[in-house]
């Protein structure tokens, strides 16, 4: 836009140095300019009213023009001139001292080990299944095969209920579950086959605390039982189980071993994390750690809950998520899971420190 | 079990490598748990020959020899040994070397004479007690020879982890039967050095009563359904010679004498306990098999005095128990230094009566740990006889008339028929016929039919009383074929039919939620020290500090804190889902439901620079937030009001499910305040929450300052707003502040709330919202008596 008249080339001139006032002067220039009273185009609207209409033509659109484009101009200015401002103080933030954080919740190791491992099966066909924790010597020991004083109850050392609750026959006795097989018995009971389930709950054993013991810890147990299940589908579930939780490059063995539950019983070991095989004392130099203990479901378990061995076969297994988690997270001590050291569980857990 | 590498080579003949052994055992079902090395690093010590011995100038005791030790040197050295001769061959420690009790060996005099290294006995060199001389050597090696190919390199002792359904493995045979199988090699019982008396012959059969060499034996208890006995006289009770100390050694255990090694020999060996008595202190003379009597007591081999169990099975003379059948023999009746002769037991006992007497009693020992667990009732006889020519040999005397073998009750070992099918329909692989043979054959089952109506009759081993029925012995054929060899393939399944337990998943909602509030998980033991009336006792709790189940969880967690600040960390913030107990009365068992506790204290958020040092910690109303978005979670519809000083939770009907509020725990000066609470959960149906339209008009906000009562609920007053402004378009109320103090009516604080109005369908004007105003004015002042501040 030009203003060719001869008495707006002063103002013209001051338009096109706006852009380059300094901060001080702007508002300065901005009074003398628009101001109310005094301002110079605002005397040269005023004095509009005593022109001819010929020269009010010829000057006020010019005026109104030049109006705009001072207002533009200086807001243009001044919000260049903030930003300048902002930066700088931008600049001057150190940008390297402490975040405000808020506290992060974390979960256990053991429950998140559970979790994962209960996925995992969601995998393969299992659904959760639960139990209670105070159960009856029948559904602990003799349901699942366990002969009455034999040596095999040495494994269990037991905690029983006492008062009212514990005084019960032979059968009837209280005590807190010595692992989570009673609930395939449950399972069992509840409907016809195929069974295909996980178990995950705390059990109770009386051992007194040390590093590698606790009275009480998590098990997670599963069961399958069906039509046509073999061995072949007991070592291809956990070994797809093991691949899928530890590593697709994971070791697996299995080993023959005894539970009165089961047979043929067996352990599977995984190779050791650690040494990757070559031995060393976390895996006592054998290259292997043992994980779980499984097998195929003993027949007198199948017809103590009124299923014919001919017909169904099954598998289950059982784990230590606490020992799991031990392996994982590298604990010397397994009562470092039962306790509440914020240090502890924001270390192994994720959260703020 | 302790088994020694150096006799189960005396088994297979042929050196076996310790690891191997234990790669192998394992993969068999008997892990071992652990190698140790027994008896000392021989590579210090050499063998030297004496080559003249003259007496010491200045003591009568020490002689002056001259060794040759093969280095080109003569050495002089001065030894107190009575049995060094000239030309005899004895280890030698040279100058430098250290000894096994880290003694080094150095120049020096003795009684004015030098001495230039040591000649050693056999506790010198670590190999036993055996301190009366030199180890004299009888080898044809040359001075310098190493003493380790003299005597071989060190035994290894295997601790085997013996599962309950083997006690076959608690002998040597039983592991050198699973190493010789699996090394596909044959195995022999070792050979007895120097044996005598091989001309015993066998015992002579009877039932329940006979007479062995004078002495009565008869047997009333059915709990002792074999028994094979000997009188030996003439024996000479002593050392045992070196060979049989290693061995026990190997194994782990300590020689005795002569006697009583034999007897420990063969049970480790053939997993036969057997007990020698000393005849002549045997009344009658009679020995009874028989169930104890009411009050009877025994001092038992450990010099203790000891109730018998009533209904136990002993062992007695004529007229008093003289051992605990299976568990330990009396004291009075023990072979001694002065024993010439010497009654022998070997019976077989019933497992569980040998397990109830020793859990009666208390003691746990060799004997009762295998005859528990069950030991070969038709083997008896043979490791009876190889006691009796042990005895013989290392003991001397003979053996006085005839042994005898009482068996009350004959029996034979089951015969199981085996179908190859269902060994296919459990394995998942189809074995030959040979391999299925091989694996029976290989742990010593009888074949007695080929196949041909589908079946195999198999006749199982005395050692074996695990195998009863066909599934045992498909166990076997996969452990003897190998787990390794059964095939990794994922085969179709069928999905389980069941639905998740709906209490996992409310679990797993809750602790999802509680972590999205900044609150750590932990697992604390729910075995506690104190409750409430309604915990439920521990009939055998490990201690009083864990007598209890805990019937809340938020108590574990005060004790978690304590800890927390007891390690000066002020800033804790848990949680814990889990079960809790209640007793239920009447002899039913506990009633078990699952709950949610937390509990919070020290600062509301991670200390920030910004704050200028100072701390907010958590307070009650932090609590309650946690808890109200708890109670959602745990108790949906369950509603949070005040009670007492605190808030509780109630269900739709009314009854309690949980609380918050402070918690009691020994805080510090330093520490902030403990808040905590705890809610039940329970499994609800979660639907989707459903949408609303969201608002399309602005909303009006007003602030008013109410004049309201010191112990006047401000709740009151919002639902009062709610109600009434539902007709004015009121959206919703919220405290923005409270203030107590100077300036105010007497008995009132100010309380500053926030109205919103908002309405569906236009933009409300300022008109609109004073009238509401004034008409809220209106009704909080007649019916709650709370006026403006401002007004």
């Amino acid at each position: 836009m030009s203003y060719e008249h001869p008495s707006l080339a002063p103002l013209a001139a001051r338009l096109a140095a706006v852009p380059t006032l300094p901060a001080d002067a702007l508002d300065a220039e901005e009074i003398a300019v628009m101001g109310r009273k005094q301002g110079e185009l605002t005397l040269l609207l005023k004095s509009l009213a005593t022109l001819s209409i010929e020269e009010k033509r010829a000057m006020g659109g010019a005026l109104n023009q030049l109006k705009q484009a001072f207002d533009a101009a200086f807001a243009a200015r001044r919000a260049e001139l903030a930003a300048t401002a902002a930066a700088v103080e931008a600049r001057q933030v150190d940008l390297t001292m402490p975040a405000r954080q808020s506290w992060t919740g974390t979960r256990h190791p053991v429950t998140l080990v559970v979790d994962e491992i209960v996925e995992i099966f969601r995998g393969l066909g299992f659904t959760v299944a639960l139990g209670p924790e105070v159960e009856t010597d029948a559904l602990n020991f003799t349901m699942l095969n366990f002969p009455p004083d034999h040596p095999a109850m040495d494994m269990h050392d037991t905690l029983y209920l006492g008062g009212e609750g514990g005084g019960g026959q032979v059968g009837e006795r209280l005590l807190l579950r010595t692992h989570t097989s009673p609930v395939q018995i449950r399972v069992m009971q509840d409907g016809p086959p195929p069974y295909r389930v996980v178990i995950p709950g705390m059990v109770y054993r009386n051992d007194a605390f040390d590093p590698s013991h606790a009275p009480a810890f998590s098990q997670i147990e599963g069961l399958a039982v069906d039509e046509g299940i073999t061995f072949v589908d007991l070592k291809a579930t956990l070994t797809h189980f093991a691949r899928r939780f530890l590593g697709p490059d994971t070791r697996v063995r299995f080993r023959p071993s005894f539970f009165p539950f089961t047979e043929p019983s067996a352990e599977m070991d995984v190779g050791c994390r650690l040494c990757d095989g070559a031995g060393c004392p976390a895996c006592k130099g054998t290259g292997w750690m043992e994980i779980l203990g499984c097998g195929m479901v003993h027949e007198q378990v199948l017809r103590n809950v009124g299923l014919d061995p001919e017909r169904w076969t099954g598998f289950a297994f059982g784990m230590g998520p606490q020992r799991i988690a031990m392996q994982r997270y590298g604990l010397p001590d397994i009562r470092l899971l039962y306790g509440g050291d914020m240090r502890f569980l924001t270390q192994v857990g994720g959260g703020t420190p | 079990m302790k088994a020694s590498r150096r006799w189960l080579e005396a088994f297979l003949r042929q050196p076996l490598d310790p690891a191997d052994v234990a790669a192998r055992l394992g993969m068999l079902g008997a892990p071992v748990d652990a190698i140790e090395q027994v008896g000392a690093d021989l590579g210090a010590f050499v063998v030297a020959q004496v080559t003249d011995v003259r007496p010491h100038p200045n003591a009568d005791k020490l002689r002056v020899t001259t060794v040759d030790d093969g280095s080109g040197t003569l050495w002089t050295v001065v030894c107190g040994a009575p049995n060094v001769v000239a030309g005899g061959k004895y280890p030698f420690a040279r100058l430098g070397t250290t000894m096994p009790d880290g003694l080094l060996i150095e120049r020096r005099k003795l009684r004015g004479e030098a001495s230039e290294g040591m000649l050693c006995s056999a506790r010198e060199l670590g190999l036993g007690q055996d301190h009366d001389g030199l180890l004299a050597l009888t080898t044809d090696a040359a001075p310098g020879t190493p003493m380790a190919d003299v005597l071989g390199a060190p035994d290894h002792r295997f601790e085997v982890d013996v599962t309950p359904n083997r006690p076959d493995l608690l002998g040597h045979k039983g592991i050198a039967r699973e190493l010789a199988l699996s090394l596909r090699v044959p195995f022999r019982l070792p050979a007895i050095p120097g044996e005598v008396g091989l001309d015993v012959p066998p015992p002579h059969r009877a039932g329940d009563e006979a007479t062995v060499g004078g002495v009565r034996l008869a047997i009333t208890d059915r709990g002792c359904a074999r028994f094979l006995a000997a009188v030996i006289r003439g024996v000479t009770v002593g050392p045992s010679p070196a060979w049989l100390v290693e061995r026990l050694q190997g194994a782990g255990l300590r020689s005795i004498n002569n006697v009583v090694d034999v007897t420990n020999y063969v049970m480790l060996e053939l997993n036969q306990p057997m007990h020698a008595y000393d005849a002549g202190t045997l009344r009658g003379p009679a020995v009874l098999a028989r169930t104890a009597r009411d009050g009877e007591s025994l001092v038992t081999l450990d010099g203790v005095t000891r109730t018998i169990p009533a209904g136990a099975l002993v062992i007695a003379d004529a007229e008093r128990a003289i051992g605990i059948a299976g568990v330990m023999g009396g004291h009075d009746t023990e072979v001694s230094a002065t024993t010439t002769d010497v009654f022998l037991e070997c019976a077989w006992f019933d497992p569980s009566r040998v397990r109830a007497a020793r859990r009666a009693v208390g003691l746990s020992t060799d004997a009762s740990h295998r005859f528990e667990r069950g030991t070969d009732r038709w083997g008896a006889s043979d490791a009876f006889q190889r006691a009796v020519r042990l005895l013989l040999t290392v003991a001397g005397g003979t053996v006085d008339g005839q042994t005898v073998d009482c068996v009350p009750v004959a029996a034979n070992p089951p015969r199981i028929f085996l179908r190859p099918a269902r060994v296919a329909q459990v394995l998942g692989l189809d074995l030959a016929w040979t391999e299925i043979e091989r694996c029976l054959v290989g742990i010593g089952a009888t074949v007695v039919s080929k196949p041909d109506d589908g079946r195999i009759a198999v006749d199982v081993p005395g050692w074996r009383p695990d195998l009863l029925s066909e599934i045992d012995l498909v166990e076997e054929i996969a452990r003897v074929h190998g787990y390794d060899e059964i095939p990794t393939e994922v085969r179709p399944f069928r999905p389980g039919a069941r639905q998740d337990d709906p209490a996992w998943n409310a679990a797993a909602h809750v602790r999802t939620g509680m972590v999205g509030l900044g609150l750590a998980e932990v697992m604390t033991l729910p075995m506690v020290a104190s409750g409430g009336p309604a915990a439920p006792h521990l009939l055998n709790p490990l201690s009083a500090e864990h007598g209890l189940l805990r019937d809340a969880i938020v108590p574990a967690l005060a004790r978690q804190v304590e800890a927390n600040w007891a390690a000066h960390t002020g800033d804790v913030r848990l949680f814990e889902v889990g079960t809790v107990f209640e007793r239920a009365g009447g002899g039913t068992r506990p009633i078990e439901r699952m709950a949610v506790g937390f509990v919070v204290t020290g600062g509301r958020r991670p200390a920030h620079w910004s704050d200028g040092g100072a701390r907010a910690a958590f307070d009650r109303w932090d609590a309650r937030g946690i808890f109200d978005r708890m109670v959602a979670l745990a108790h949906p519809g369950a509603s949070v009001q005040v009670e007492g000083d605190r808030w509780v939770a109630k269900d739709p009907a009314g009854l309690p499910v949980g609380w918050c509020g402070a918690v009691a725990a020994d805080v510090p000066a330093w520490a902030d305040q403990l808040f905590g609470g705890e809610v039940t959960v329970v499994v609800s149906t979660r639907s989707a929450p459903q949408y609303i339209p969201l608002p399309t008009y602005p909303a009006s906000v007003r602030d008013l300052a109410l004049l309201v009562g010191i112990e006047q609920p401000v709740a009151a007053i919002s639902d009062l707003l709610l109600q009434r402004g539902r007709r004015h378009a009121l959206e919703a109320v919220t405290v923005v502040d409270e203030y107590r103090g100077a300036g105010l009516p007497e008995g009132r604080r100010s309380v500053a709330v926030r109205l919103t109005f908002r309405a569906p369908d236009r933009t409300l004007t300022d008109a609109d919202v004073d009238q509401a105003i004034g008409r809220l004015r209106t009704s909080l002042e007649r019916e709650l008596d709370v006026t403006l501040r401002s007004s």
